[in-house]
């Protein structure tokens, strides 16, 4: 009782100095303020710095800029084409080899695991999300490179190298580096967080759902298919544009294998380029001020509205599978 | 009559529940195999690493420069280059994406600024981060004519921020009402009770944001290619161009020299090592934390 009354003066005394609470609280409002205001400034700043570095490529070639598929230092021609094909293209493959392996991995975690079990595969799937990629490129170019070109290009060639329309997909010396072999490095780098929201998303659901379709007698399978698809959709789908984005943003991996040639082709096998992986290899031999720094920087930009576009469209997508969900 | 027509419907139900079972096993066995893959592709990188990386770990490695093949060089000068890139990085990084978090949760919280500032940090969050590089370059780096470990710390410190704000902000909408209400009503400024009492209360899941930033910015490569550049010699001077593990391992991976294909492995090994060990400790320890 004494403590309890004589605890509280003190305090009052102390946090009422003459004017000190008044100046002091909108201060620090307006330090945080100003402070989330500052990103804000950082991200239009970038978008800013590469569509000014970027204009003079778009004002020397016009729209022509986008279809040409010319990259020639020599000549002073350059065009955006071949990365932003070889950018969609590794990205659309490695979504085709991740969305299952991710799938088949979440699924796993959410219905069939032993929950010991689930807790470690869980991390281990969450640690290679924290793997450098520098990493998975070295990985990429010493263990995949090689066993894509002594083994996965000739039983393809072996297998599909005669039939018509699938020939020209595996044509090509096996070099072991290109598109197939960027999209494959791509797919394992994007597969643990795709697996990772999809479990979230997975486990999210109300139990008593799930519960009430076994009970009616559905297999566990069933229960995935009929029940916590549909519930779950549009938080897959937004999962899996998350993926793209990142497959599409990524550098040194793809830098690794990728073989840098700037051409369009059908061939998975030949090599290729991304708009990353160009601006990383192509940026040190260009100088300041160039024609060839601009087109970089347009590609930089052009980059950066994809990635935002497929962000947006993937956070609405989620969005709404939330709102389902609390529903 | 009846009993051949109710013999066909156990035969038809029994042929569904054939197919279903089967379907179900089908299932359950694909999920298994992506499982495995998946585990496979995590411990084929680590045996990699470790068979290729463990070979070059000497204490030469951690007492000497890079230097040109067969000369005996180590990657001190690129650890020193990483740890003061990565530190100072999160030093920036950090007090920015807490004020920001703070922001976001305890005055922005549904208004129209603060959830363009979530998107953003967001958006930032995502960001290739090659262009953060690109973006360095152009206003740090071209128009003062030199590389330098400054302009790599503050490319890494705009990749390591929005994982700060995402954890800060998430973090504080953990502090129970009542500590806010008990802090108010003995008399504290708002200002107080949300340094003193919330960030202190959340000071746990805020560590492991750092933490994981560092992790992340750790490894990267892309935005130093531009900005930091790389330096062979010992540098510790900031406004010079400086070293970094991942920097010198792009460098040495595709170079033909044994010794330097070594020294990458190694120096793979060691972030690899590095940022793993930070993200199992950050696991483990929320983990602990929670239940």
């Amino acid at each position: 009782m004494e403590i309890s009354a004589r605890q509280p003066l003190p305090a009052t005394k102390k946090n009422h100095p003459a004017g000190g609470v008044h100046t002091a609280d909108p201060f620090f409002r307006m330090l945080v303020m100003a402070t989330g205001i500052g990103v804000l400034v950082v991200l239009g700043a970038i978008i800013g710095v590469m569509a000014v570095g970027g204009w003079k490529a778009f004002a020397v070639f016009g729209p022509e800029f986008l279809i040409s598929a010319v990259w020639n230092p020599v000549t002073q021609h350059f065009g955006a084409a071949a990365p932003v094909f070889g950018t969609i293209v590794s990205s659309a493959m490695a979504l085709v080899v991740a969305v299952p392996l991710a799938f088949g991995t979440a699924f796993w975690l959410a219905a069939l695991a032993p929950p010991a079990a689930a807790a470690f595969i869980g991390m281990a799937v969450q640690l290679l999300a924290a793997v450098p990629s520098i990493i998975f490129g070295m990985w990429g170019f010493f263990v995949v490179v090689p066993l894509v070109a002594h083994y996965v290009q000739p039983t393809a060639r072996h297998l599909f190298g005669h039939v018509p329309g699938l020939s020209a997909l595996v044509a090509g010396a096996p070099f072991g580096t290109g598109l197939f072999t960027a999209s494959l490095i791509l797919a394992i780098m994007i597969t643990p967080s795709i697996t990772a929201v999809m479990r979230d998303v997975f486990v999210s659901m109300p139990t008593v759902l799930r519960e009430s379709a076994y009970g009616l007698g559905a297999t566990r399978w069933e229960v995935m298919r009929n029940v916590v698809l549909p519930w779950s959709r549009q938080g897959v789908i937004g999962a899996v544009v998350l993926g793209m984005g990142r497959a599409m943003g990524e550098t040194m991996a793809v830098t690794f294998v990728i073989g840098d040639s700037n051409h369009i082709g059908w061939s998975l096998f030949a090599p290729a380029n991304t708009i990353a992986s160009l601006i990383a290899l192509e940026f040190p031999e260009s100088s300041a001020g160039s024609l060839k720094l601009a087109s970089l920087m347009a590609l930089g930009a052009i980059l950066m509205a994809i990635s935002f576009l497929t962000l947006w469209f993937s956070r609405w997508l989620l969005a709404r599978g939330q709102k389902a969900a609390g529903g | 009559m009846a009993t051949s027509r109710s013999l066909l419907r156990s035969d038809r139900s029994a042929s569904l529940l054939l197919r279903r079972k089967v379907t179900d096993r089908m299932a359950t066995g694909l999920s298994w195999l992506a499982m495995l893959i998946v585990v496979c592709v995590l411990g084929s990188i680590l045996w990699t690493l470790l068979k290729n990386g463990l070979a070059g770990l000497s204490i030469n490695l951690f007492t000497h420069s890079m230097a040109a093949p067969g000369q005996n060089g180590g990657l001190a000068n690129a650890i020193m280059g990483s740890i003061l890139q990565t530190g100072l990085a999160i030093l920036l990084g950090t007090p920015a994406g807490l004020l920001t978090g703070i922001y976001l949760a305890e005055y922005g919280t549904n208004s129209v600024l603060a959830r363009t500032m979530r998107f953003v940090s967001d958006m930032l969050l995502s960001a290739p981060s090659i262009l953060i590089g690109l973006f360095i370059y152009m206003v740090l780096v071209a128009p003062l004519g030199h590389f330098s470990g400054f302009a790599g710390s503050l490319a890494l410190a705009i990749l390591a921020m929005p994982i700060v704000v995402r954890t800060t902000e998430d973090m504080l909408y953990l502090v129970p009402v009542a500590m806010r209400e008990a802090g108010i009503a003995l008399g504290a400024p708002k200002w107080r009770v949300i340094l003193f009492i919330c960030l202190r209360a959340a000071r746990g899941g805020i560590l492991t944001g750092v933490l994981l930033a560092v992790a992340r910015v750790a490894g990267e490569t892309a935005p130093l290619l531009f900005t930091s550049l790389g330096n062979s010699e010992w540098s510790v001077d900031m406004n010079r161009p400086m070293a970094s593990l991942p920097v010198a391992i792009y460098q040495y991976a595709g170079s033909p020299y044994q010794d330097w294909m070594q020294q990458a492995w190694t120096g793979a090994l060691l972030v690899t090592l590095g940022v793993l060990v930070i993200n199992i400790v950050v696991r483990v320890g929320t983990r602990g934390g929670r239940t």
